[in-house]
């Protein structure tokens, strides 16, 4: 397993979409949450924004959104060349492939968030200031943490949808529309079901997380990151028995 | 060695490869022929367990693929020499493709001069021409030593030189006691390459047999005949334009001043004459073409056949 894992940071490593689909990430991790600090600390209360730590990590969703590309690419990129059969006949163990894969992408992924999560909290609480929160505060470091939790598992999320649908382009509208667009139009659905629906959707109970404290009516950190992680994994294992049933 | 038992594969209705059985043996280069369509590379992807069979089993001594421990050190294959991530250089490929198999790292150094690519090694292989691409693909295929070797249509759309290069390879590699298996619809690359040939059409074997055999077995080998009374000979031969018991057929050439005799050899034929007391003029075996003997045998299989003007 060593070795098919040193194969496949090999792969990651020596693409460039690796690097600018990562870059972008923490431009826009620290980007927006600057953004987002130099807004609420010029407006102040009119701004109605009081989670010093979520201003600072607001870019967590577009950051997201990066690394989820990255995570499609992985494995659409071996489909769409051709690469995938190379990479069958050197490892033919289609789950031990995947494991590989997923394992090598998510720790590199991980390093990346977290890292870009530090900064942009770090930056954030500058302009902030006196309002700004201190990572010794409840919930804080959690939270930060929690930012590059997030963005891994969206990744691992667009990796496990580019395996399951195999086609760059499908692959990359599926996971933009399941971890960005699909959440906000659940805000439209009726009645108790729809309030249901909306809390339990992939990042809307994800992105709970990031906040210090629970909102009323939402689902608390860990619970909401652990559905989001369900969905993750739902998905995982469709991709999985998926790859070891089809011909490549 | 790789052993093929009654491999099937269907695809909803249709049946792409059907029953299929071969062998392919060590030290000798084996050809898979057929026409396009006729289930070649869906074959090829079987025995290195990227499709899955519906029916029948592919061995690389004894194992299924899938079960090989490090498959890269036991089967080399270029399936296609385009099927590379375009954004990675030639050297990280390689390198990628080693480290899952526990080759060393040094090896790929090898492989690399070994296909002249050492000079383009850290270029990106989008920009590989054809030739550099196929290059980059047996680099890849040879990076493990293997005993066994597969290559699908290797030599498509190459430059003579490449053409050269390959066959001259594959001919090597064979003479180092390696198995290796090409597959191509053109005939006339077989003849210069193979010891072997497997010939499928629409899915089925239609022949398994030594290239010499092959043309041997063709019914268009025939003798030609030449001699002052051929019309005696004929008749000494069973008669102008019949087919005897054993299957011999003797014709009368356009101009009549030849006979064809089909399904007897050459010594037959001048035993034959010189009991009857007949002097012959010329007696000449005829072989067909490698071309020809093919044609033969794979057009009723032909998957798509161009309607004639």
């Amino acid at each position: 397993m060593t070795g098919v894992l040193r194969s496949e940071w090999t792969k990651l490593r020596s693409v460039r979409s690796t690097v600018w689909t990562l870059l972008a990430a923490v431009a826009l991790m620290v980007g927006f949450g600057l953004l987002l600090a130099f807004v609420s600390r010029d407006l102040g209360d009119e701004a109605g924004l009081t989670d010093a730590t979520m201003i600072s990590l607001s870019g967590s969703s577009f950051a997201s959104l990066a690394v989820a590309s990255l995570g499609v690419l992985v494995i659409s990129g071996e489909y769409r060349t051709g690469m995938i059969r190379t990479t069958l006949l050197a490892v033919p163990g289609r789950l031990r492939m995947l494991t590989a894969k997923v394992a090598v992408f998510a720790v590199t992924a991980f390093a990346v968030a977290l890292a870009a999560s530090f900064a942009a909290f770090f930056a954030g609480q500058a302009v902030l200031g006196d309002k700004g929160a201190a990572l010794g505060d409840p919930g804080v470091l959690r939270a930060v943490v929690g930012a590059g939790l997030l963005i891994t598992a969206s990744g691992i999320f667009g990796l496990a949808l580019g395996a399951l649908i195999r086609h760059t382009p499908g692959a990359i509208v599926a996971m933009t529309a399941l971890i960005f667009v699909l959440p906000q139009m659940t805000g439209m659905l009726p009645g108790e079901w729809g309030a249901t629906v909306r809390k339990y959707f992939t990042t809307n109970a994800g992105d709970q997380i990031v906040r210090v404290e629970a909102v009323d009516g939402q689902l608390g950190p860990w619970a909401g990151f652990g559905v989001y992680c369900a969905w993750i994994a739902v998905t995982l294992v469709a991709a999985a028995v998926l790859l070891r049933r089809r011909d490549a | 060695m790789i052993d093929v038992k009654s491999l099937t594969k269907r695809y909803g209705s249709t049946v792409a490869v059907d029953g299929l059985s071969f062998e392919v043996r060590p030290g000798q280069v084996t050809g898979f022929l057929g026409p396009n369509g006729a289930g070649k590379s869906t074959t090829m992807r079987m025995i290195l367990g990227l499709d899955r069979p519906s029916e029948g089993t592919a061995l690389i001594d004894g194992t299924p693929y899938g079960a090989l421990r490090h498959p890269l050190r036991k089967v080399g294959a270029l399936l296609d020499a385009k099927a590379v991530h375009g954004g990675r250089s030639a050297r990280d490929h390689l390198l990628c493709l080693a480290q899952s198999n526990g080759i060393p790292a040094s090896r790929v150094a090898e492989v690399l001069a070994l296909t002249g690519l050492t000079a383009v090694a850290r270029r990106r292989v989008g920009g590989f021409s054809l030739g550099m691409s196929q290059r980059l693909g047996i680099a890849a295929a040879l990076l493990g030593d293997p005993e066994v070797l597969l290559f699908d249509e290797p030599v498509n759309g190459l430059d003579p030189e490449g053409i050269l290069w390959i066959r001259t390879l594959m001919r090597d590699l064979a003479a180092e006691g390696r198995a290796v298996f090409v597959s191509s619809h053109l005939m006339s690359e077989m003849a210069q390459t193979a010891d072997h040939l497997v010939v499928i059409g629409r899915g089925r074997l239609i022949a398994d047999t030594s290239v010499d055999e092959f043309i041997g077995r063709s019914s268009q080998a025939y003798v030609r005949v030449g001699g002052p009374r051929l019309p005696e000979l004929a008749r000494v031969l069973g008669g102008a334009g019949t087919v005897n018991g054993a299957g011999t057929r003797v014709e009368v050439t356009p101009h009549g001043d030849h006979l064809r005799v089909t399904g007897m050899s050459a010594a037959a034929v001048g035993e034959a004459a010189a009991g009857a007391g007949l002097a012959l003029h010329e007696l000449t075996p005829v072989a067909p073409s490698l071309e020809a003997a093919y044609m033969e045998l794979t057009q009723d299989s032909a998957e798509y056949t161009g309607v004639r003007a």
